[in-house]
C-alpha cells in the first residue's frame, strides 16, 4: 500500500505544480538579487538573505528561511489534507477500505507519502537554491570561508553539516504541519476544509507569537521554533532553542497523529 | 454465507436500522429491497465493515466482521452507492491501482484479471482517457470490473443497473445469472422491482430501517388457484360460478379454480364470450408494497 502511495504521489501533476511553485519564490528572489544586487540589510528580511550577496552557497538556507514561514506549509498542509479527505471526496475511499486495506495502514501510507512529500520538496528547493546561489550570487567560500551568524568563520565541512541539520529541522517542522493536516483530513468531509483548518492554526500561531499578552502560550504555539535553525550557524551552536523545537514538533507530530488514528480508526466512513 | 443478528445503527438518535435479522444463503441471488433511506445502504456498509453497529452482530462465512475484516473482505467483491475511480486514471490504471493496494493481487496474474474483468463488463475495447471523461454508465461497468477483480465468493452489488440503459441492463442481467451459475453468492440492492424479480431467488424488504419481508421467490411464482376472466357478461358469469368468484378486476372477474381449460368449456358451453383467461399472477411490487410504508424520500407535512 505504501508503494501505491507512494507511486500516486509521484505519478500526480499536482505534486511536481506544488513543488515548483514553492520552488519558484526563492529562484525569483535569487534573480532580483543578482540583477538589482539590492541585499537587504543585515538583521532584516529573512535569515541569510543580507549575507547570499557575499556567499552564493548560504542562498540553500535562506531559500529555506523565506518558504518555510507560509509556502512550504500551505504546500504541506494541502497535499497531507487531502490524505483521507481526498479519497472520501471521490469516493474511492470506500472501495479501499472494503479492497480491504486497513485503516491504521492506509493512514500509515497516507503518512510516508506526505513525509515523502515534504523530503522532496525541501530537497529540491535546497538544491535549486543551491545552484542558482552559486551561478548568480556571490562566491566567498571559495575566497575567504563562509562567515557564520557569529562572526566566525565557517569551513566548507562544517557548513555542509549544519546546512544538512537544518534542513532535517525544516522537514521535522513541517511534519508537525503534516500530523496537524492529516488529522484534519480525517476528521472533516472536505480537503480544502483539512488544509484551510491547518492554515488557520498556524496563522493563529504567527499572529500570537509577538503577542504579551500570550506570552503563556508562546511555548506551545506550532511556529515558535521555526526559524530557530538560525541558531545553528552560531559558534558555536546555540542549542537550547532548537532542542526544544525538536521535542515540540515531536510532541505535534505524536499529538495529532495519535489523535487522527484514534479518530480514524473508530469512523463510520458514510460518504 | 451472511448472518446478522439483532443488527441495529443509530446516527445520534435517529435509528438507520434496527434489530435486523439477516439470512443470505451460499449460492442464492438475494435482492434486498427497500424504500429510499430504509437502511439498505447503512446495512450493506456495516456488512463491509465501513459503517460500525450500535449493537447486534455480523457473520460473513463464519467469521465475524468487522473483527475479522482482513480474511473475510478479500473474497468480497461490492459496489457501494455507486461506482468510484481517480478520475485523472485511465480505466486500466485504476483497476490495477485498486488490485495492488490489497491482498491477493498478484502482479503476474493482474494484466490477465484486469483485461479479463473488461471483457466480463464489456469495456474490453476502452483506451487511455481518464475516467473522467467516462459516461455513467462507462463508470458503473468499471465499477462492477473492480468488483469482480478478484474472483469474489460473494457480490454485493448496491444498483447494479444504475446509469445503464436497456441493453446495457440485460448485459449485466445476463453477467448476474452467469456468475449465479458458477456458485457466487450474490447480494443485490435495488428499487428496480422488475429487475429483482427477473434475478433474484429470494427477497428480504427493508423499511425504515426493519426488515418486514423476507420470502423465497418461488413461492411468489407458484400458481394461486385462481383466474382473471376478462369477459363483457359479468353477470352470467357469477350466476354460473357462484361461490368460486371471488373478486372483481376491471373488465372481468377473479375466478378460484384448478384447470383454465375446464373453466373456459364450462363458460363458453354455457353461452359466455370470454375474451381473455389467464392465471393470476402474484407480483413482487404487491407484495413490497403491501409490506412498506412511503420511502423516506417523501416528507409529508
Amino acid at each position: 500500500m505504501i508503494t501505491v502511495e507512494l507511486v500516486k504521489l509521484l505519478r500526480s501533476r499536482r505534486t511536481w505544480v506544488t513543488i515548483l511553485l514553492v520552488d519558484a519564490l526563492p529562484t525569483l528572489i535569487a534573480v532580483l538579487l543578482s540583477v538589482t544586487d539590492l541585499g537587504p540589510r543585515p538583521g532584516t528580511g529573512p535569515a541569510f538573505l543580507s549575507a547570499v550577496l557575499n556567499d552564493g552557497t548560504l542562498f540553500p538556507l535562506a531559500a529555506i528561511a523565506i518558504v518555510l514561514p507560509l509556502f512550504l506549509p500551505v504546500a504541506v498542509a494541502m497535499t497531507a489534507g487531502e490524505a483521507i479527505a481526498g479519497e472520501a471526496q471521490s469516493g474511492t475511499l470506500r472501495y479501499l477500505l472494503i479492497r480491504p486495506v486497513g485503516r491504521t495502514r492506509l493512514l500509515v501510507a497516507k503518512l510516508v507519502s506526505v513525509m515523502a512529500f515534504v523530503l522532496i520538496t525541501v530537497l529540491v528547493v535546497a538544491a535549486t537554491a543551491y545552484v542558482t546561489g552559486a551561478l548568480l550570487l556571490g562566491n566567498a567560500a571559495s575566497t575567504g570561508g563562509t562567515v557564520s551568524v557569529s562572526g566566525s568563520s565557517l569551513s566548507t565541512s562544517e557548513l555542509a553539516w549544519r546546512t544538512a541539520l537544518a534542513l532535517l529541522y525544516a522537514m521535522l517542522a513541517m511534519l508537525g504541519v503534516a500530523a496537524v493536516a492529516i488529522f484534519a483530513s480525517t476528521a472533516v468531509r472536505s480537503p480544502l476544509a483539512a488544509a484551510l483548518g491547518t492554515l488557520a492554526l498556524l496563522v493563529a500561531s504567527t499572529l500570537l507569537l509577538p503577542l504579551d499578552a500570550a506570552h503563556v502560550l508562546r511555548p506551545y504555539l506550532l511556529t515558535r521554533y521555526w526559524l530557530s535553525f538560525v541558531d545553528l550557524f552560531r559558534d558555536p551552536i546555540l542549542w537550547t532553542n532548537v532542542v526544544h523545537g525538536v521535542i515540540q514538533q515531536c510532541a505535534y507530530v505524536v499529538f495529532f497523529l495519535a489523535a487522527a488514528w484514534a479518530n480514524f480508526t473508530t469512523k463510520d466512513i458514510t460518504d | 454465507m451472511i448472518r446478522t443478528e439483532g443488527l441495529t445503527k443509530k446516527f445520534g438518535s435517529f435509528t438507520a436500522v434496527e434489530d435486523l435479522d439477516l439470512e443470505v444463503a451460499e449460492g442464492e441471488v438475494y435482492g434486498f429491497l427497500g424504500a429510499n433511506g430504509s437502511g439498505k445502504t447503512t446495512t450493506v456498509r456495516m456488512l463491509l465493515g465501513l459503517v460500525l453497529a450500535t449493537s447486534g452482530s455480523v457473520e460473513i462465512f463464519g467469521q465475524q466482521m468487522p473483527k475479522h475484516a482482513g480474511a473475510v473482505l478479500p473474497e468480497i467483491g461490492a459496489l457501494v452507492e455507486g461506482p468510484a475511480a481517480y478520475g485523472h486514471l485511465h480505466g486500466r490504471a485504476n483497476l490495477a491501482v485498486l488490485d495492488a493496494s490489497g491482498p491477493r493481487g498478484g502482479r503476474r496474474s493482474r494484466k490477465r484479471r484486469i483485461e479479463d474483468v473488461l471483457d466480463k463488463v464489456g469495456l474490453g475495447g476502452i483506451d487511455r482517457r481518464p475516467v473522467r471523461t467516462y459516461s455513467l454508465g462507462m463508470r458503473q461497468r468499471l465499477g462492477l470490473a473492480a468488483a469482480l477483480l478478484n474472483e469474489p465468493r460473494l457480490l454485493v452489488l448496491d444498483e447494479p443497473t444504475n446509469g445503464l440503459d436497456p441493453q446495457g441492463i440485460r448485459e449485466i442481467r445476463d453477467l448476474i445469472n452467469e456468475l449465479h451459475a458458477a456458485g457466487t453468492t450474490i447480494m443485490m440492492l435495488s428499487h428496480q422491482l422488475a429487475e429483482v424479480e427477473q434475478v433474484c431467488g429470494r427477497v428480504g424488504v427493508l423499511d425504515r430501517g426493519r426488515l418486514v419481508l423476507q420470502q423465497d421467490l418461488a413461492e411468489l411464482r407458484k400458481p394461486t388457484g385462481r383466474f382473471v376472466v376478462t369477459t363483457p357478461d359479468v353477470a352470467q358469469v357469477r350466476t354460473i360460478l357462484g361461490q368460486r368468484v371471488e373478486g372483481d378486476v376491471p373488465g372481468g372477474l377473479l375466478v378460484a379454480a384448478t384447470d383454465a381449460a375446464e373453466l373456459n368449456r364450462a363458460l363458453v358451453s354455457a353461452g359466455v364470450r370470454v375474451q381473455g383467461l389467464v392465471a393470476e399472477q402474484r407480483r413482487l411490487e404487491d407484495l413490497v408494497l403491501a409490506a412498506t410504508s412511503a420511502g423516506a424520500d417523501r416528507i409529508d407535512r
